[in-house]
């Protein structure tokens, strides 16, 4: 009977627990990693029907964001531009591109070029892009230094955790409303004259961001 | 107990390599985790449709149709017109706020072409842009205001009209700032003020 479980059994059950604890670690340390925006859709950058460079049109010629996303200011849709906004140029300037043949195509039948979104917030959540740039919350804020991508990527996670980021903090991240599509622009004060500032405009805008369900969720 | 950590770093290891870091490029759409609600069956703007043949959820207006809201009574405020002629004057109210406002639209839809001041200089030019008309020169300094609101609605010769993406009213305050920018360019010492020209020693 002695001899049914052998000495090293004893410290087994030990044994097991510990690497059980260890594998729970790397499973929700895994899932925290891997599980969420931060990994699932930053550097999404998809194939699009025509490689527009924004960092040449708007880093290079200093195109404003609105020459393109034209109604970005007025409703909650920031707008993807007509083909007739490519050709205002385009129907002088590098009119045999063979990159351009789908844009010139879409121009001449009506039919719009299959652009593929590379944003997209869960249905359940209503953003407005007018309250915030309108508020001065740029687009750099959520789209990163899209002046300097040759290929549009996400660049930031865009989940709860990060938007409440801000709606909890709103002076950390306001600017004068002249420079929300400067993106290039920092605070000449640093951190500390962006926080004054800031605060300044929360009071003055009287920004409210909302924090309940139902601000964003409806 | 080795074998099993040995396997189990070999596990971690794997799946290291395999994901990758965070913020990697990829072309492939992004993997919803815990799907919920994310995507509901309704439709979003510029997207597509399965429902309507052409393929879109943006309906085009019917031929002929305005949409409400949008239909302008006074003939001259909507297109610069007074009957068949272009017409003078400002149907806007003509204040700081209204330059200011035109200034905004002008350097956002102008400045590339036509240049911050106007004189046609815009840096496509140097990309092989044609014929960009100069605001300031008294060709153009002597188009009725009507004219110019015509051309900024509906452009004119190699210029597309920017009529959807300024709404009428920001129309005539980027003619009205264009007709400052021709003061600016036109203008002499005898335009400032007595205590500006002292100033500017002139």
């Amino acid at each position: 009977m002695s001899n049914v479980f052998p000495k090293w059994s004893n410290a087994l059950p030990l044994k097991i627990i510990v690497f059980v604890f260890i594998l729970a670690a790397a499973v929700v340390s895994g899932i925290t990693y891997y599980a969420t925006p931060s990994y699932t859709r930053v550097g999404y950058e998809p194939v699009q029907p025509v490689p527009y460079d924004h960092s040449f049109h708007v880093g290079e010629l200093g195109l404003d964001c609105r020459y393109c996303h034209s109604k970005v200011e007025e409703s909650g849709h920031a707008n993807i531009p007509a083909s007739s906004t490519c050709m205002a140029c385009h129907s002088m300037i590098k009119t045999d591109s063979e990159l351009l043949e789908p844009v010139r195509a879409s121009f001449a039948s009506g039919e719009p070029l299959p652009w593929v979104r590379v944003h997209q917030t869960p249905d359940y959540v209503y953003f407005n892009h007018s309250v915030h740039v309108n508020r001065g919350v740029s687009c750099v804020e959520c789209h990163g230094e899209v002046n300097k991508m040759e290929i549009v990527k996400h660049d930031q996670p865009m989940s709860m955790g990060w938007c409440l980021e801000c709606h909890r903090n709103p002076e950390e991240y306001l600017r004068p409303i002249a420079e929300v599509t400067n993106l290039d622009w920092v605070h000449p004060g640093g951190e500390k004259g962006q926080i004054e500032d800031g605060k300044k405009f929360v009071e003055e805008w009287n920004v409210n961001p909302p924090q309940s369900c139902t601000g964003c969720h409806r | 107990m080795r074998y099993v950590y040995l396997i189990f770093i070999l596990g971690v290891v794997g799946m290291v390599s395999i994901l990758g870091p965070r913020g990697s490029k990829s072309t492939k759409p992004p993997l919803e985790v815990f799907p919920d609600m994310d995507r509901m069956p309704k439709y979003h703007p510029q997207a597509e449709s399965g429902f309507f043949a052409d393929g879109r959820t943006d309906r085009l207006p019917v031929d002929g149709s305005i949409a409400r809201g949008t239909y302008i009574a006074d003939e001259y405020l909507a297109t610069g017109k007074r009957g068949e002629t272009f017409g003078k004057g400002f149907p806007i109210e003509v204040d700081n706020d209204a330059i200011a406002r035109g200034e905004d639209r002008y350097n956002i839809y102008c400045t590339v072409c036509h240049g911050g001041a106007g004189d046609g200089d815009g840096i496509t030019k140097k990309y092989g842009m044609l014929t960009v008309a100069n605001l300031t020169d008294a060709r153009l300094s002597e188009y009725t205001d009507g004219q110019l609101y015509d051309v900024v609605k509906n452009g004119k010769g190699l210029m597309y009209g920017y009529a959807d993406r300024l709404s009428v009213e920001d129309r005539w305050n980027v003619v009205l700032y264009v007709r400052a920018l021709q003061r600016a360019a036109n203008g002499s010492a005898k335009d400032l003020t007595p205590a500006k020209r002292e100033e500017l020693g002139l």
